[in-house]
């Protein structure tokens, strides 16, 4: 089903573009360097979901120990504490601070669970049946693309914390091991997002084949 | 190069519609009527004032690396920090490699950027061919652009500065207001880039 079915993709019309620089090739440059910018051409890359889901298994095994170690550690005069990112938050919404406490839970829990979601959707809907159209599918991806860096946001409040709460006796924080693995998961996801090649997702409106085929003109008998 | 470019299309990169190609007047956009994409948005005199925001930008990220960015007291005890100190915060331990990550997206990074765009339109806008492997940085300018983090962490240090007032007292120092003016200037320049008038330059001049 498609909804502009009159604009044909440059694949069907045997070219392709550089997804760097633009440029317009002919298909038969395939695999070859970019004349003007040197980026490899592909029409479709193919080894893209492959790339996608190594990425994302990476994504997820680094979220894992990001939630289960402690992000930071407080220590002041009367007591001594680690918490891992929920209970950071909790403990803000402990002494009130609702709206800072639901920020870092929807930046660090809510933000990275949906985009797993999403890029797994994302890959599966280019090799099976969608039942999202294209339309919102792309929409989907470049939301994906866009927040995803965004959860980078603890890793630096992290940094900024343990490098300014450093008062002696009085109160000092500093790191925990989640903040490496929490960075490197957002760092596999934003690779993950990367490598999906969007232009697959149209594929399916226009070209019923396997991305990996190249396009041949309707037969006639 | 044995295949020739096929000019007078342009193709949408995200979807990979194809369109003869008109070139809109400035101010204008030409946009993929299938997914929306902005394929080309040019704007008058936009080389130049990108250079501009260029310049700024370093001048703001070098001054707003080691002047104090928020300070803190508690209890007579007072500490100040830099973006330097907070790159650094990682850096005894095991948890080192995040200093550098630190480092490279909230500083390295986002200078690159900046240098790369003097090397590729400096030129262009003194009216010279472009400059050897011109292509080459800006082709690193587009890659890196998701790697530049300078206004996230900038909302960041809202986050910690609600976080430590529990703590302890904070002020912001001029830093803070440098990065905060760094975030805009990085906003409007990306709204002035369009990358098909620079490849299109790009290809015209050398």
């Amino acid at each position: 089903m498609s909804d502009h079915p009159h604009i044909p993709s440059a694949r069907s019309r045997g070219m392709l573009a550089c997804t760097r620089c633009g440029a317009v090739w002919s298909i038969e440059a395939e695999g070859e360097k970019c004349g003007r910018c040197g980026h490899t051409l592909h029409s479709r890359d193919t080894k893209s979901v492959q790339k996608v889901w190594a990425w994302w298994f990476a994504g997820v095994m680094a979220y894992i120990p990001a939630n289960l170690e402690p992000m930071l550690k407080t220590r002041t005069l009367v007591m001594e504490s680690e918490a891992t990112i929920v209970e950071g938050a909790f403990e803000l919404i402990h002494h009130g601070d609702i709206p800072v406490a639901l920020i870092i839970l929807i930046a660090s829990v809510g933000i990275p669970v949906a985009k797993f979601a999403a890029i797994a959707y994302l890959a599966f809907s280019v090799t099976r049946q969608a039942k999202m159209s294209s339309h919102r599918r792309q929409h989907l991806y470049e939301l994906v693309e866009y927040i995803g860096r965004w959860s980078m946001i603890d890793v630096f409040v992290v940094a900024i914390l343990s490098a300014l709460v450093q008062l002696n006796a009085a109160a000092q924080i500093s790191p925990g091991p989640a903040a490496l693995t929490f960075a490197l998961s957002v760092i596999f996801t934003m690779l993950s997002a990367q490598s999906f090649d969007s232009r697959m997702i149209w594929d399916t409106d226009t070209a019923p084949t396997d991305p990996s085929k190249k396009e041949a003109p309707l037969e006639r008998h | 190069m044995p295949h020739s470019q096929q000019s007078g299309y342009i193709v949408c990169p995200h979807c990979d519609a194809l369109y003869v190609q008109h070139t809109p007047e400035f101010g204008e956009r030409a946009v993929c009527t299938r997914c929306r994409t902005v394929l080309i948005a040019p704007r008058k005199n936009a080389f130049i004032r990108i250079l501009a925001l260029s310049v700024t930008n370093l001048i703001l990220v070098i001054a707003a690396l080691f002047l104090p960015f928020l300070q803190i007291s508690r209890a007579g005890f007072h500490n100040e920090t830099s973006v330097m100190d907070a790159v650094l915060a990682f850096s005894d331990g095991p948890l080192f490699v995040l200093s550098l990550a630190v480092g490279a997206l909230i500083v390295l990074v986002p200078m690159m950027r900046m240098i790369l765009t003097l090397y590729v339109l400096g030129p262009m806008v003194a009216g010279r061919a472009p400059a050897r492997g011109a292509a080459k940085a800006f082709r690193l300018f587009e890659a890196l652009k998701p790697w530049s983090m300078a206004e996230i962490f900038v909302l960041g240090c809202g986050v910690a500065l609600v976080k430590v007032s529990a703590l302890a007292q904070v002020h912001l120092g001029s830093a803070f207001w440098m990065m905060g003016v760094l975030v805009l200037v990085v906003l409007l320049q990306d709204n002035m880039m369009c990358r098909w008038s620079v490849w299109n330059a790009l290809e015209k001049r050398s």
